[in-house]
This record gives structure tokens, sequence and C-alpha cells, in this order.
């Protein structure tokens, strides 16, 4: 089986174990949103989510004409 | 003989009463100059010992006032970071003083905004982080986590490059000013005490006003000032040119580190529900000075460059320099100070969140030892983003440029996540947003997320509006 440690060496494979270890903790412990979720609330984020997708559209779109020789 | 005698003499004679007519008008009038010399001095003891209690007061007002101060003072002084003086000092050159009106309407702006924050801190006793990831969930968490610490390490950039060219003017290599920068801030934060971070902090806040003699120096016109600067007007027009600086400016107003800071220090000045109307004063004190600062810088840069194109406020000073030199000087020292503040701050906030979500000690009141990762963190982001400074053609200019493109990213994401929360009656009991709140601050969040995100576009797309 391959793990952390048999990968990085045992020092830095157990640092990376601790940490990935800890985020699923994290993860866990925040997994259910603790705000009542009003239709408000929902609709505010689901704005914040369509406006994030737009911006990395945008992102993603100057990137390509970069690397297309636009500026 | 006082009239007080006078009148027990006259009282008793024994002939008293055959005299009456003539006497009695003598004996009220040493009655009522009795009375009124008696009420006179019971007055003037009055008055002062009303001045004394009132004396008093303020004394103390000021003494609370001066252990509670810090989280707004330094959020609001610190948001005139080095990049925030370039800005002044570019929007100074090219529209002179017209534009002063804007920047003292950004003042309340940014009060509005960081006002949130304090009851937000107060209520929960988590900083911005912690509260997002607890109230939304983990995505939500992560992505303003994330974003946040890419944020915050590109702005440190911005800073450090502002005050190694602040510091280039006096011929200081950018490694010894790196060096002894980021020596100097991790000893501020080894004192193991937040309370004596805050105040050095404040010592550095202080050294900010320093704008305020460099304008006199240049003796601006003061008539001029008011013609042009006080009624709302836009110089030739609201062109795109003329728009994008006042994008700029509200740019720098409101920046998301500020409202990540200002929630975690006021959690680690461990203020109470009964501090908050302290935390509030404490801020508008703070966009008082905010609006102060780029007001006289504006007054520099529109007395002496007007009509110049600035890129930098490095450059400014240097400019300046040859006709003012002192004037340049104290410029460049307040481009460094600026640039000092903006990293210290950020820098924190960065640990801070890490701190707050990862449930490592996150407090400026333990010892290194005692929150090792808290401080190895605030130290590492410094150092790395010093480096970069010093790497010999980094691509510091769209650095910069980047810098807009990913605030705008997580700008609105932070407001949003502020006004949902101290909505939430669950979380804020009496302090949850009014209905007046709810207006100014839904309001001013829009504007600043329209504007924002067409400053972000027009960076990622400089011709799209003309």
């Amino acid at each position: 089986m391959v793990t952390f440690e048999s990968v990085f060496g045992e020092r830095i494979g157990s640092v990376i174990h601790e940490s990935t270890d800890k985020i699923t903790r994290i993860n866990q412990k925040y997994a259910t949103p603790k705000i009542k979720m009003s239709a408000g609330v929902k609709f505010a984020l689901l704005l914040l989510r369509l406006y994030l997708i737009f911006l990395v559209g945008l992102l993603a779109y100057k990137f390509w004409t970069i690397v297309h020789g636009g500026t | 003989m006082n009239p007080a005698s006078t009148f027990l003499a006259v009282g008793t004679d024994p002939g008293f009463s055959g005299r009456l007519s003539s006497t009695t008008i003598q004996i009220e009038w040493r009655d009522d100059r009795s009375n009124a010399l008696k009420n006179g001095r019971k007055s003037i003891m009055d008055l002062l010992s009303r001045f004394y209690f009132f004396y008093s007061r303020i004394i103390k007002t000021i003494k609370i006032y001066l252990l509670l101060a810090g989280p707004g003072l330094i959020v609001m002084i610190a948001d005139n970071d080095a990049g925030g003086i370039t800005t002044y000092a570019a929007t100074g050159a090219k529209f002179g003083f017209s534009l002063i009106w804007f920047l003292v309407l950004l003042g309340p702006v940014a009060y509005f905004v960081q006002e949130m924050t304090v009851r937000l801190g107060a209520v929960t006793k988590h900083g911005h982080a912690e509260a997002i990831f607890s109230a939304f969930g983990s995505f939500w968490g992560w992505f303003s986590l994330l974003d946040l610490t890419i944020v915050n390490w590109l702005t440190m950039i911005t800073e450090f490059i502002g005050m190694t060219a602040a510091l280039s003017i006096f011929g200081v290599p950018p490694i010894i000013v790196v060096f002894f920068v980021i020596l100097v801030m991790v000893s501020i934060v080894m004192s193991g005490r937040y309370w004596t971070w805050e105040k050095i902090t404040m010592v550095f806040c202080l050294v900010n006003l320093i704008y305020i003699p460099a304008a006199l120096l240049v003796h601006p016109s003061i008539s001029d000032i008011l013609r042009a600067g006080i009624v709302p007007n836009f110089p030739g027009g609201l062109h795109g040119e003329l728009f994008f600086f006042l994008m700029a400016n509200i740019g720098t107003t409101i920046a998301p580190w500020m409202i990540f800071f200002q929630q975690s220090a006021v959690v680690d000045k461990q203020m109470k529900e009964k501090d908050i109307p302290w935390g509030k004063f404490d801020t508008i004190v703070g966009a008082f000075f905010t609006v102060i600062v780029a007001v006289f810088v504006i007054i520099v840069t529109g007395t002496v460059l007007y009509g110049m194109n600035i890129e930098s406020a490095a450059q400014a000073a240097q400019v300046i320099m040859g006709t003012h030199p002192w004037v340049g000087t104290l410029v460049a020292i307040g481009l460094f100070d600026a640039g000092f503040l903006g990293a210290i701050c950020i820098a924190l906030t960065s640990s801070w969140a890490f701190g707050e979500v990862f449930g490592w000690a996150h407090s400026l009141n333990y010892k290194v030892k005692e929150a090792f990762w808290f401080y190895i963190f605030y130290f590492f982001g410094l150092l790395t983003a010093g480096a970069v400074v010093l790497i010999p053609g980094a691509p510091l200019v769209l650095i910069t440029l980047f810098v807009q493109v990913i605030a705008v990213t997580l700008l609105p994401a932070a407001l949003v996540f502020l006004i949902i929360l101290l909505n939430n009656e669950e979380i804020m009991g009496k302090y949850k947003n009014t209905l007046f709140d709810n207006i100014t601050n839904i309001t001013i969040v829009v504007c600043i997320i329209a504007v924002s995100s067409v400053y972000g576009i027009s960076t990622l797309f400089p011709n799209l509006f003309g």
C-alpha cells in the first residue's frame, strides 16, 4: 500500500499525513452549515456562486488569450 | 462690614420701624446684593465643580478609550497602505484637489463595513474565517481561507515593493530593507502581549500622519482646495480614466483583509458586548484619520505634481525631492510607514485565520513556544513575500495588478457573509443589524461589489471600458 511515509520518507510523510488528517477533521467538524438556510440566504449564496463562476471564466479566458499571444 | 452683618445690624435697630420707608429699600437692596453675592459665589463654586466633574469625566473617557482603542484605529490607518498611498498620490497628481470630496465620502463607507466586524467579533468571540466555516460549512470556509491567504500574500509583496522603493530614495539597498523590516516585525509580535503589539503599532499609525506637515510645507492654496475639493464634481466629465481612478480609490478603501483583521483583533483583545460602543467609536476615529491622511496626500501631490502621470508613490516622492527635498523625504518616510503597517497587519490576518480554523493557539498574548504554528505562519508569510521582491526580474507590476483581480473574488463573498451573519438573530441576538443598518450596509456592499468587480475586470481587460 502506498503511503505518504513510503513516498516522501518517514519524517515528511508523517507531517503530510497529520496535515491531511487535520483537514479531514476540519471538514467533518464543519460539514453541516450552522446557519439557518432561509430562502434569502440560499439566494445570496447562489448569486455568489454564479458571480465566482463568471469571474473564474473571465480569468480562464484571459489566461487563454495570453497563452495564444494576446494581451 | 460684610452684607450679611449689615443686614443683621439694621434688622435689630430699635428705631427701625420709624425709618421703615427709607430703610426698607436699603435693606432690601442690601439683602438682594447679599443674596446675589452669595448666589454668585455659590454659582461660581457650582460652575467650578461642574467643570471639574466634566473634566474628570473627559479624562476618564480618554483613559478608557486609550485602553480600548486599537483594532479600529489600526485597521483604518493600515488601510492607507503602500497601494493606498500610491492611489491617492496618483489621484492628486492627475486631478488636483477635485476628488477630495469623494475621499471624504469613503470614510463613512469604510466605517459602516468595519463596524459590523466589531459587533460580530465581540458577540461570537470568533474570527471571520472561523465564523464562515461554522456558519456556511467547509466549502465556503476553505474558499475564503485559501483566497484570503493568496490575496494577503500578494498584497504583502506590494507592501514590500512600497517599502523598498521608499527607502531606495535614500540609497538603502532592498535586501537591507527586507531584512530589517522582517526583524522588526517579528520582534514586535514576540513580546507575548497583544497590548504591547497594539500600542507599538499605534506609534507607526501616528507616523502615517506625516503627510499633514508635508502638505503644510508645500503651502497649498486653501481657497483652491475649498473651491475645487469640497463641492462634488467630476473633472472633465465622467470619462473612462476618471472612472478608473474612482474605482481604484474605492478598491483601496475596503480590502478583504480588513474584515478578517478587525474581527480577529477584536477577539484577541477580548472585547465583550459592553465594549461594542467603544469599538465603534474607535472605528469612527480610525475612519476620520484614514480620510485625513488620504486628503493630505492628495493636497501634496495636487499642489506639487498637478497634471503629471504618477505610477507610484515612490516615483512621486522622487520627483518632489527635486523641488521640495523635505517634502519628498516626508512622502518617502510616509510610504515606508504605510507599507510597514500594511504588511504587519496583513501577515497577522492570515495567521489568525489559519489558527482559528486549524485550532492552533492563535493569540498575540501567547509566547512563541505556546503558539508556535501561529508565529511560524506569520514569519513564513513575511519572509516569502519579502524574498519575492529581492528576486531579480520578478514580475512585480503583474503581481500588483493581480492583487486587484484576486481581491475581487474574495471581497464580495466576505461582505455577503458579513451581512448574512449580522442578520442572524441566533448568532447576534440584540446586536443584529437594524433596518437602518441593513439599508445602509446592503447599499454600500452592493455598490462596492459592483465597482470592485468592474475595477477587477478593467484590470484584466484594460481596453474594455475605453
